[in-house]
């Protein structure tokens, strides 16, 4: 809601200024978003008739006009606006002058012809954001002589209020008036609307069919009227200070009122009309085309404005062209109803509309208005457009249930805001909003003003004291507390430390958006299956990620692209896995390397990032929660990822991450070129750990055998590992693989693998023969099993 | 006998000039080994009157102390020179830069995230989270949005089909909550939300916390309390002006919009706060009947409130941050700044 402060001013002005009137509007709720001076800064402008006016001797597209600025001689300018005219009263710039950024009217010589001042435009005058035409033309009873800039009372702000949604009532002077009214404790004095007398008997009937949507609508005749007349000045001021432009005085009325007021209202054109009016909703099939040129096709759930031919307008959101006023107009019928909100609400959503109407009328219009509204629009256009009034006909839907009053409990009311207001300042902010107080059970029963339609609730009533009352000034404390210790689970990981430790390993955290690319998201994994929004900002971003991946390659990227080469990052959050009706949405931890092991220092490994590093990174994650050993790297094909080199990671028997290269294919496909390693797991395998228990040291000493392994290079060292686990007997405490060896003295095809088992027993000291047998036992499974030779 | 001051001297001199452990140990050697020149002097003395061997016996085992001393001192001089030579040799330049790799950090984001959360769970608060993908009921439904609301049009909703939706606020977590669970109830929920808006001020995807206490006797004197501790304790500013201004939430009532004195100029007026030297951070309210009774709980007995803020919006004005979209650029010449 924007207004002219001066326009507020006439229906009520407390004796705040400007700035601090905005401050005590937005501390009660209404926030104004801006306060703007009306007029740039410019003096020495006043209203000048001109007199006479000759082409100039040496200029095609120059003026010599001879102008009356009220001091009784005749001023002589140069004048290059196309428009400008004898007899056109207009503003004019005297010589001395100060016109908006400083410009200074200084006496001039135009092609060698004398000007002294200069005939304005609206945009000089700062009037007009975009640049002016012509010169701006003034009514022809601009008093002769008068100071501009006081005759278009440009000392003025507009006021800018964001109202919240439960505010409809405010979106008109009216509205905006009461509200200041109340928070400055100033009466208000609303300009009086005689009832304008019918000097016709002209009526057009009107029925409700639809009449829970439709309680009041009122219609009225004018005949007779002339829409080639001008909207006068100071509306279309006012009009333009709200931000709406000057249409003809027939659309310029209906929108003074609804500002006004509030009511929305609407014009049709008599003659274009058919049969009488009905109030109904859309039958299946019809459509209408708008005032705006769109054509919609309308649905059942639609509330229109109909006549014989068909629908007309759409109830409360925005007329038909076909029954739209122009120029040519004789007659108007003029509606002014209430539509309930939620006869509207929606409505202009769905046809992807937005109009001042639809925006009040969803919000609630006070039903009260409608007679002093049409009366008001009938007086405006009478004195613009003249015409013949016929009588106002009120047509009824059905009567809207009474409502019921509040009970405010005294009670309720201290404990919700923490303090006993006094009851006389109850009684008195409930008054000043309009309502009606009677004492009642141990507080109030409250009547709410027919304009309040967000006002149902004890807490709406709380609500509007706290905030009449100022929320600044109702006490502080802190909660009540009843200390419960919250249960901890030692053995779950907090996600912040795993993030942690992967920082501690030098990743950075990323945080990318959890929509993609589907063109990237399916080059990587071509059968995901994740919802698609209905509405994206961007088509690459219109997918819900599947994976952690799409998101880490093109962070990766954006550095990548920036000089950045040696790269480590890490996310945490949720992927979109399945359809809509079968979705999953696990928490994910993923990270992204490329670039050398080292970061480049003087005695950095150069050498890039392999699979070893980031399985590392991985391992250590896995670590925290004390299960490794439940964990398996398998080696699985993944479409992003190398199928050399690349794994599935089972915690027990299921599936909860992978790690590998990404495929070479798509590193060349997307422009990379390092190698990239990638890892995604579900958090939830990540945080599930075990609280430690202890187990008593051993005071007897360890037993350690070294063994070397050839092997065909394809064997898997980790299946040997396990294999051998199994056989080297229960006191074995640890299988470490030391080396593992190709080159001279192995032949090609065949790797070494050299071991260190441990064995040591709790109770007694190990005699070689036990350790023989052991040794004995895994060197024959690695035989049989994996063809295994041991090396002497 | 007679030559033993010349054999001590020489010896003297030869123990000085010897220039390293194993030239030292012949001096030892040639002098008071077995067959040394001093032993010889020993064995020499049975040559000597009886009555003159007591005395002269006395003096060369004094002079082959006095060797044996010499002989220690200047060997304990050449380890302490080949020390202090090898610790020469071994040296280092300590200013070279060490190896290893360099920590990482955390998302601006995170950091913020964290922090508020610490500073809730403190007062005992517990995390909570929830689905992103969210259905109609959870998101407006059950927070007092019904369909048609005007505040729908508040938030721009990603939609999937007519009922899911991602979800605009983490609100639909308190809803679970209290679905969930008996009041009372301390919680706050941090997490992705998603607006379709994109341009300088606003990304389709940022992050909230929204906290809810649910309690029997909870006022709004409660709430202003609550927030007012937690801003100054999040900007470590104890004179940090903080205001209440009523504003409009479907889900709570009274609700009010937070603003606390800029903190970029403090309060003097400056281009981030438009020179209004408030700065809107949070809403937060009573929670609406409504939405209890949506929840299930049971509105006599109980009252609460909630809370919600943007933690990039917190971040930027923590750490200066002046543009919104470098949080979702994941640029490490961004990140590290943070680390």
């Amino acid at each position: 809601m924007k207004f002219s402060e001066a326009w507020l001013r006439e229906w009520v002005s407390p004796v705040l200024e400007t700035q601090p009137l905005a401050d005590a509007v937005t501390m009660a709720g209404l926030e104004v978003d801006a306060v703007e001076a009306v007029g740039s800064v410019f003096h020495g402008v006043v209203v000048a008739k001109v007199i006479a006016k000759a082409p100039h001797p040496d200029a095609d597209k120059l003026n010599v006009c001879q102008v009356d600025d009220g001091s009784g001689e005749s001023v002589q300018v140069v004048c290059g606006a196309p428009n400008v005219a004898e007899g056109q009263k207009v503003p004019f710039a005297r010589v001395g002058a100060i016109l908006p950024d400083d410009f200074k009217i200084k006496k001039a010589k135009l092609r060698g012809v004398e000007s002294r001042g200069m005939i304005c435009s609206a945009s000089e005058l700062g009037l007009e954001e975009e640049r002016s035409e012509g010169i701006y033309v003034l009514p022809e009873d601009a008093p002769l002589g008068e100071d501009f800039r006081t005759w278009m009372q440009l000392d003025d702000h507009t006021i800018e209020v964001d109202l919240t949604p439960n505010r409809g009532d405010c979106l008109s002077i009216r509205g905006m008036a009461r509200e200041v009214g109340v928070v400055t404790r100033e009466s208000v004095t609303p300009p009086s609307i005689a009832a304008v007398e019918a000097v016709s008997d002209a009526r057009f009937s009107v029925s409700i069919t639809a009449g829970a949507h439709c309680p009041r609508y009122l219609g009225r005749m004018l005949e007779d009227v002339d829409l080639n007349a001008a909207t006068p000045l100071w509306m279309s001021e006012r009009l333009r200070r709200s931000g709406i432009r000057t249409i003809d005085p027939a659309v310029d009325v209906t929108n003074y009122v609804m500002l006004e007021l509030g009511q929305p209202l609407h014009a049709f054109d008599r003659e274009r009309l058919t049969s009488g009016i009905e109030v109904r909703h859309a039958a299946e099939g019809e459509s209408l085309t708008l005032l705006d040129g769109q054509r919609v096709a309308l649905d059942g759930e639609t509330l229109v404005i109909a006549d014989g031919s068909g629908p007309l307008a759409i109830a409360g959101v925005m007329g038909g062209a076909a029954s739209g006023v122009t120029r040519a107009t004789r007659h108007l019928f003029i509606e002014a109803a209430f539509f309930t909100p939620l006869a509207v609400a929606g409505t202009a959503r769905r046809y992807g509309l937005h109009t001042d109407a639809s925006h009040r009328f969803e919000r609630g219009v006070d039903p009260q208005l409608v007679e002093a509204a049409i009366e008001r629009a009938t007086a405006l256009l009478v004195s613009i457009v003249g015409g013949r009034p016929g009588p106002v006909i009120e047509t009824v839907g059905d009567r809207s249930a009474p409502v019921s009053s509040i009970h405010l409990r005294r009670e309720r009311l201290d404990a919700c805001l923490g303090v006993t207001l006094p009851a006389e300042e109850i009684e008195d902010i409930l008054a000043r909003l309009g309502m009606s107080v009677t004492v009642s059970d141990a507080g109030w029963r409250v009547q709410a003003p027919s304009w309040r339609f967000d006002i149902a609730i004890e807490e709406d009533l709380i609500e509007e004291l706290a905030r009449i009352h100022g929320y600044n000034r109702l006490p502080v404390r802190r909660p009540q507390a009843r200390p419960a210790l919250a249960p901890d689970e030692e053995a779950t990981q907090p996600l912040a430390r795993l993030r942690r430790h992967l920082v501690s390993r030098g990743y950075q955290e990323a945080i990318t958006y959890s929509f993609v690319s589907p063109d990237l998201q399916a080059m990587i994994e071509p059968a995901a299956v994740s919802p698609t929004l209905a509405n994206p900002i961007s088509s690459d971003m219109s997918v819900m990620r599947h994976s952690l991946f799409p998101g880490l390659l093109k962070a990766l990227m954006h550095n990548l692209n920036r000089q950045q080469s040696r790269i480590r990052l890490f996310e945490s959050g949720l992927v979109f896995r399945g359809s809509l009706n079968d979705l999953e949405q696990p928490a994910m931890v993923g990270g992204v390397i490329c670039g050398a092991r080292d970061v480049e220092g003087w005695n950095a490994r150069r050498e890039a990032f392999d699979f070893f590093d980031i399985k590392g990174d991985v391992e250590s994650l896995i670590a925290l929660s004390g299960e490794s050993s439940r964990w398996r790297f398998v080696p699985e094909v993944h479409p992003a990822l190398h199928p050399g080199r690349c794994a599935r990671l089972y915690r027990d028997e299921r599936p909860v991450g992978w790690i590998g290269a990404l495929h070479p294919t798509h590193q060349s496909q997307l422009g990379i070129k390092p190698e990239v390693y990638l890892f995604e797991i579900e958090q939830d395998s990540l945080v599930a750990g075990r609280v430690a228990e202890f187990s008593p040291l051993s005071r007897f000493p360890e037993v350690r055998r070294d063994l070397a392994f050839v092997v065909d290079e394809t064997t898997s060292v980790g299946s040997l590992l396990e294999a051998i686990r199994e056989q080297a007997g229960e006191w074995l405490t640890q299988a470490q693989l030391f080396d593992v060896y190709q080159g001279k003295g192995v032949e090609p095809g065949y790797k070494s693998l050299a071991l260190g088992l441990t064995w040591q027993h709790p109770s007694r000291t190990l005699n070689d023969e036990e350790i023989n047998q052991l040794i004995a036992a895994v060197v024959e499974r690695a035989q049989t099993r994996f063809d295994a030779v041991l090396r002497s | 006998m007679d030559h033993l001051p010349a054999l001590v001297s020489e010896a003297k001199a030869a123990i000085a000039a010897a220039e390293d452990a194993q030239s030292l140990d012949q001096v030892r050697v040639r002098f008071l080994g077995k067959k040394g020149e001093m032993t010889a002097l020993l064995k020499g003395l049975g040559q000597l009157p009886a009555e003159e061997r007591p005395a002269a016996g006395e003096r060369i085992n004094e002079a082959k102390q006095l060797l044996q001393q010499e002989l220690d001192a200047r060997k304990q001089a050449l380890e302490q020179a080949e020390l202090a030579s090898r610790l020469d040799a071994e040296r280092v330049d300590v200013t070279l830069p060490g190896r290893g790799e360099p920590g990482g950090g955390l998302h601006p984001v995170t950091k913020t995230l964290e922090r508020i959360e610490g500073l809730f769970q403190r007062i005992g608060f517990e995390v909570a989270v929830g689905p992103e993908i969210e259905d109609d009921f959870h998101n407006f439904e059950a927070l007092n949005i019904p369909a048609h609301h005007p505040a729908r049009g508040m938030a721009d909703t990603f939609y999937f089909d007519t009922k899911r939706l991602l979800r605009t606020h983490t609100s639909p977590v308190q809803v679970r909550t209290m679905q969930a669970q008996e009041p009372p109830i301390r919680i706050v929920c941090p997490g992705r939300v998603y607006r379709s808006d994109s341009d300088l001020t606003h990304t389709p995807m940022f992050h909230q916390v929204e906290g809810l206490l649910v309690d029997e006797g909870v006022s709004f004197a409660d709430l202003k309390g609550t927030i007012a501790d937690f801003l100054q304790a999040f900007f470590e500013r104890d004179d940090l002006e903080v205001r209440f201004r009523p504003s409009y939430f479907p889900f709570t009532e009274p609700s009010a919009e937070v603003d606390i004195q800029c903190v970029m100029c403090r309060g003097e007026g400056c281009r981030v706060c438009s020179r209004s030297g408030w700065l809107e951070v949070m809403g937060c309210g009573m929670v609406h009947p409504a939405v209890f009774e949506h929840a299930g709980v049971d509105t006599e007995r109980f009252t609460g409130f909630a809370f919600g803020m943007g933690a990039e919006r917190l971040a930027m004005l923590r750490y200066g941050v002046n543009d919104l979209r470098l949080f979702f650029d994941n640029d490490l010449r961004f990140l590290r700044q943070f680390n």
